[in-house]
Formats: C-alpha cells, structure tokens, sequence
C-alpha cells in the first residue's frame, strides 16, 4: 500500500493536471497580451506542481518527522507579508490620486478604477488570507495535537491561492475584472482558488480527525466557518458565461436586482467570514497563549459563533437600501444587522475579558496591545456596522466615505491588528527565536500603525458626513445649494489626511516587516522538547 | 445546550455540515425567491437588450472600473430623485450582466446620464476632466479616443449574454460586429436595419467626432448616451411600479 502522502499526490494530479490543461488553452487561443501572460503563469506553476508530483509518487516515501508541519507556514508569513506591503503601498497611492487627481497619469494601466482592485485584492486576499491560511495551519496542528494530514496538500493549497491572488492583481492594469467588488477576479482566476479551496477544506477536516484531543477548540470552529462558507460564497457569486477561451471576459449569469444581491450577499460575508470569523479563529488562539489565560467563556464562545454563522448571511441587503431591491429584503436584512450585534459584542467581552488577570502584558507586552486595541476596533465596527444598515442612518453614510471609513476601521483597526499581533508571537515560536528582534521597533510599529488608523479613521468620518449633508441641503424656494462638484470640493483636506494616515501605516507595516525580517536572522533556540511536538504524526493514525 | 454542543465539536465533519446548513439559510430565504417572485422586476415598456456598440461600451465602463466611483441606482430619496431625476426600477437593469449598482459616489450618479450632455461634451470631457469640471478627481481616459474599437468578439459575447437568458436573436448576434461599426457611422446608411433589430431608440451617429474611426471613445459615449432613456416615465403609470 502507498504511503499517504503518495496517495495525495495521486490525487491531486487530476486538478492539477485541469488546471495545466487550462493555462495551455489560454496560452494557445488568447489574444489579448496580459491574458496569455496569465495561461503562461498558470501553465508554468501547474506544469512544475505536476513534475512535483510525479516524483513524489515514484520516490520512495520519505521518512517524515514526528514535528509539526511548519516550513509552509514561514512561507505563508512571507506572503503575508509581501502582500500587506503592496497592498498597503497602492492603498496609499489611490489615496494620493484622490488628494492630486494628476497622480492618475491618465494612462491606462494606472487609473484609480484600474488599480483600486490591486489594493483591495492584495489586502483582503493577499494579506489577510494568507495570514488566515498560515496561522490556520499553525493553530489547526497544535490544539489537534496532530501534524498537518499530508505533507504536499499544504504546499498545493498555498501555491494555488497565493496563484490565484497573483492573478488577479496582475490582470487589473490591463483591464481583466469581473467589476465585482471584490470578486474582481475572473473565471480561471476563480477556478484556480476552486480547486484550492476545496483541498484546503479537505486537508483540514483530515487533520481534525486526526486529533489527539477529543474535542475540537473553538479556534477551529471560526477557521472552519471560514473555510465552508467561503467556498459557498465563492461558487455562486463567481457564476458566469465565459465569452470565448480567446478572451478573459465573462458576463456573470445573474442580472440586475437579483445580481446585485448576490454580490452584496458575497460581500458583506467575505467581510463575515474572511475578515471577521477567520480573525476570531486568530484571536481564540493567539490571545489567550499570549497571556497565558484561558478564554473567559466557553458558552460565549458557542453563542458568539453560531450567532455569526447564523446572521451575517442575512444582512448583505443592508447595502442595497432604498435601491430597486424589495423592501421586504432591505428590511429583514436591516433587521439581522442590527441582532448581529449581540454576537459580534459576545465575542468582543470573550476576548477583553480572557485578558483579566494579566492586563500588565498590555503594557510590557506590543504584540499583546495589537491584540487588545484589534478587539475594541471590532467592538467599534461591528457597533458602526449595525447602526449603519438601520435604513435612515444608511440614507446618511451610504455612498460617501463613512464607508470606507467603516471598512478601514475593520481592516487597518481589526484584522491587521490581529494579524501583526499574532505575527509578532508566531513567528518567533515557529523559527525557534527566544522573541522578536526588538520590542522598541515593535511599540513603534503599534503606534504608528494606531495613529495612522484613526487619522485615516476620522478624516473618513468627517468626508462623509460632510458630503452627504451637502448633497441634501436645499434652500428656502426647494433648490439645492450645492453643486456636485462643490462637494467634491469640500473633501479636499480631508483626502489629504487620509493619505497621510495611510502613509504613517505604511510606515509602521515597513517597520515591522523588519523586525519580523530580522527575527528571522536572529540566533535559534535550544531544540524542540516534547511539549512542542505532536503527538500524531503522518504515518498512523490518530490515537484516539 | 453545552452537553449537544461538546457532541457536535467531537465530530469534524458533522461540524462542517452544520456550518454550511446553518450559513446557507440566510442565501435560501433571502436571495433565492428574488428569482421567483414575479414582482421583483416590473414590467414596464421600452427595456431592450444593448445593441452591441452599447454592449462595447458597458464593457469598456467595467473594464476601467468605473463603478469604483460612480453608481447606477437611484434611491427613492428625495435628494437622489431630485439631483439625478426617477428612482432606478429594477427592470431598467434586468439586461446587466453584471450589475453596476455601485456603492460609492465620488462622482455623480449615472443612471440617467444619457442624453443630458453633449457626445462632444463627454468626449472632451472624458478626455480631460479638469479642463471643465474644475476641481475634479476623476482620471483622465483620453487614450480611449486612439483605440479602434474590437468588435470581432462581439457575436461571441452577445451568445454567451443569451445562454445567461438576454433575449439576443440569431439576427443580433450574427451581425453583431457589424451593427457594432454602423452604430458609429453616419455614412454607412445602415439605419433601418439597426432600427429593425433593436427599436427606433437607437442613436445612430458618430459619437466621438473622429469619423473615420469607429474608438473605444464612440462605443464609451454611446452607452453613457442611452443610459436610463429607455423606458418612458410620463407613460408608466405610478400602481405598477409601486413596492
């Protein structure tokens, strides 16, 4: 009988093996220049996967460690990384272009509509996924007990989404996009993360029955919410009719009103469920090992995930009030958003109070500060959320910037909070440092990071309110006071301080890719003892 | 309920399906009836599919990514109806594959744009916005204007709009490219046989004043030029578009 892991490779030679098929499809019938660039890079990454395999079937199986799987991950924190950076750098670009409308340069490829997805997708994929899938894989092995399932799954489920996020941004400046916000991606873009995404469910529902532990942390739970719904979302708001394999253009196979709640279904839950119960999952774990506490509550936990699961599916509408969609839709999900709170504050309490009895670590401790101020952004959002879908407030914000202040408080606030504080602990525990390289630089990232989001924050807020008062502000006889045109005017200094609030974020990511950098070089630690390894290893099976 | 839940986190796999029954519900009750209740998209007269240069256009408005900054939806607010003029009907995008509803105005909103502007008003404008906005932030798309427009994909993409239900005929899609050009022409006396495929709606003429050259410029201006003139509002009567 072949050993596991060349039964995997068997396995997934046959989507690999599709996905191959495809590049050299495009590569072979595309016209347009980018889009065969796209079958080349697809049919290269594929076609190496596919050598890859094939040795691995014929090789004998190799001996594997009884450690837990993490070479994946430092590569998944690479990334990461890379990704935040790019992504952080065109945010402030776009930001830029808004305050000096010539810093579009009015060519093609560097347009704000063109390259506003670059940001978004580097951001909520690039970043934040790939510190969803790294930490998953690092927080999956040790609550299980148990080394990750198999030993290629991880690397094809980290090369194929880290494929897909590449493809997508480098498809925009020429013009590639479904024009779904934030499902910009077009179809063999999205057939890539298919495959991906159900080999990551399956890896990881196989290392879970692998585990030592008899019950599953909750940690888990949030991971796999992520991971599930994902994959439903993705599925059908990626529906679409390819035009012909000679072009990248689809047109979706929804229409209209039904199309536009669709989208927003998918885009208020990848915020759900990408953005939120993945960070949960982060949270669940990396807070309470930081402090050296357990989770305050176990049947908050309950309450606050199923809670989510349940609700966040019904409030998309939200973002559709007073448009053409039924009210019977606007209103129930206007009601949903409003519960949804009660389960997004249940998990703010669980965290802030999992801190009682070691707040000191606030102070002494930067990586832990990321972590507390991240739960009181998502207690600020999530209340800013709901209070937003109530329908007079929407007819305030919606449209101007408050959104995009409200988004930004969840992403620069929330999720990459999160992500730096569980970075800061992680990747010392994973390349065996004693801790980060400097402390000092990472207090300096903390407050440069937290400065720059509430500049960013506040501008937003007030850009908004301002804009939107103005376009409904009459005089005496009924006619409108303002011109469009004056509102645009109005955002001026208030653009100009966002970019600046982006900048000094940006300042901060650079800092602590640094320290994360020179982490990495820094001296190693003594060897694993027993308590870091796994009790489960590839070979047998779970010792239940 | 702690004692049911410390089962169900037993089981991996039974946890799984329990998030995906759980997550689907809000999908099943709240989208899926979009699609069979009758009266989610009215009916009202004048709504047609896009002639394939409007098409063109619709796809050079998502390729730039327009959306970005400008929305097509009308609210039912009494600011939004007085500014940009009737609230959006759903059936006045029931042929938009995709939507462009929009969530963000940073620009105006252009459901109704069509026919409120000059063609050479948008193409210089399009072409250098601060030149007549002042104080715009919108980028500039002169390069559009140098663009010969491609239209040899267009039967290819008004099938595959058919098989996602756009009541394109065999007709439409077969000289689609053609219609594609002539749209753009005034010279090609090409009228009647436009109009008898899609409805004395149409505007025939050259839209970016190169007539020489069919651009990205003229298929841009002609779908900016017909969005939200098709269905006519003196003639609707107020009960049937009422929600």
């Amino acid at each position: 009988m072949p050993a596991s892991s060349n039964r995997t490779a068997l396995f997934l030679f046959v989507p690999v093996l599709m996905i191959f098929v495809m590049g050299l499809a495009i590569l072979g019938w595309g016209r347009p220049g980018a889009y065969v660039f796209h079958g080349w890079l697809i049919a290269i990454s594929a076609g190496w996967g596919l050598i890859r395999l094939v040795n691995v079937m014929t090789d004998p199986a190799p001996k594997i460690p009884l450690a837990y799987k993490d070479d994946v991950i430092k590569w998944g924190v690479l990334a990461c990384f890379s990704w935040g950076l790019i992504g952080f750098i065109v945010g402030d670009v776009l930001a830029w272009q808004l305050a000096i409308p010539a810093w579009n340069g009015d060519m093609f490829w560097s347009n704000f509509g063109r390259i506003r997805p670059i940001h978004t997708t580097a951001v909520v994929f690039g970043f934040a996924g790939n510190a969803l899938i790294a930490t998953s894989f690092y927080v999956v092995q040790r609550t299980s007990r148990a080394r990750l399932a198999d030993e290629i799954s991880p690397w094809f489920v980290l090369g194929g989404y880290n494929l897909f996020v590449l493809l997508g941004v480098t498809g925009y400046p020429f013009g590639i996009t479904q024009a779904r916000e934030y499902a910009e991606p077009e179809w063999y873009a999205d057939l890539v993360l298919l495959f991906t995404w159900v080999t990551y469910l399956i890896l990881y529902l196989r290392t879970l029955a692998r585990r030592a532990e008899p019950h599953i942390y909750v940690a888990n739970w949030y991971y796999l919410g992520f991971i599930v719904v994902i994959a439903m979302l993705h599925v059908v708001n990626n529906l679409a009719v390819p035009a012909s394999i000679a072009y990248p253009k689809s047109y979706s196979l929804f229409a209209g009103v039904q199309d536009a709640m669709t989208q927003w279904w998918y885009g208020h839950n990848a915020v759900g469920f990408l953005l939120t119960a993945g960070f949960l999952g982060m949270m669940y774990y990396f807070m309470p090992k930081a402090v050296g506490r357990p989770i305050y509550s176990y049947r908050l936990s309950i309450i606050g995930f199923w809670g989510i699961t349940f609700l966040y599916l019904w409030a998309g509408s939200h973002h559709l009030h007073y448009t053409a969609l039924p009210d019977w839709v606007q209103y129930l999900g206007m009601s949903m958003s409003i519960i949804l709170l009660v389960p997004s504050w249940g998990s703010v309490f669980n965290g802030i109070l999992t801190l009682n009895g070691a707040w000191d670590k606030v102070r002494t401790d930067p990586a832990v500060r990321f972590m507390m101020v991240a739960v009181l952004f998502y207690g600020l959002t999530t209340f800013e959320g709901s209070f937003l879908a109530i329908r007079p407030v929407n007819t305030l914000s919606h449209y101007t910037d408050w959104t995009i202040g409200h988004v930004h408080a969840g992403a620069l606030g929330w999720v990459a909070f999160m992500t730096f504080g569980a970075m800061y602990k992680m990747v010392p525990w994973i390349w065996q440092r004693s801790g980060t390289y400097s402390l000092r630089l990472e207090a300096w990232h903390f407050w440069l990071a937290l400065s720059g989001t509430l500049i960013y924050v506040g501008a937003m807020w007030n850009s908004g309110i301002t804009q939107s008062l103005m376009w409904q502000t009459y005089d005496a006889d009924g006619n409108f006071v303002y011109a469009f045109i004056d509102t645009v005017d109005a955002m001026r200094p208030y653009y100009i301080a966002r970019a600046i609030g982006g900048l000094l974020y940006l300042i901060g990511a650079c800092i602590g890719a640094y320290n994360i950098y020179m982490t990495v070089r820094g001296p190693r630690l003594a060897p694993a003892t027993d308590d870091q390894r796994p009790v489960v290893s590839t070979g047998g099976g779970a010792s239940k | 309920m702690s004692t049911k839940h410390q089962k169900l986190e037993r089981n991996s796999m039974g946890f799984a399906i329990a998030i995906l029954f759980v997550a689907s519900l809000g999908g099943l009750f709240e989208i899926a009836p979009l699609f069979t209740i009758e009266n989610t998209v009215e009916k009202v007269e004048g709504m047609r599919p896009y002639t394939p240069l409007e098409l063109a256009g619709r796809d050079i408005y998502v390729r730039e990514g327009c959306y970005a900054c400008h929305s097509q939806m009308i609210r039912t607010l009494k600011s939004d109806v007085d500014r940009y003029g009737h609230y959006s009907l759903a059936a006045e995008s029931m042929y938009d594959h995709p939507h462009q509803w929009g969530s963000k105005r940073t620009g105006p909103d252009l459901a109704r744009i069509g026919n409120k502007y000059s063609d050479n008003w948008h193409v210089l404008h399009l072409s250098n916005p601060r030149e007549f906005v002042e104080g715009s932030v919108m980028p500039g798309y002169a390069f559009l204007a140098d663009q010969r427009l491609e239209t040899g994909h267009l039967p290819g993409a008004l099938a595959a709009l058919r098989r996602t239900g756009v009541p394109y005929t065999d007709a439409q899609i077969e000289s689609a490219s053609k219609d594609a050009a002539y749209q753009a022409d005034v010279d090609a006396d090409y009228e009647d046989d436009l109009i008898e495929r899609y409805g004395d709606k149409v505007q025939i003429r050259d839209f970016d004043g190169q007539p020489n050259l069919v651009s990205e410029m003229d298929a841009l201006v002609a779908y900016l030029q017909m969005l939200g003139t098709l269905v006519d509002f003196e003639a609707l009567k107020s009960e049937e578009i009422a929600r």
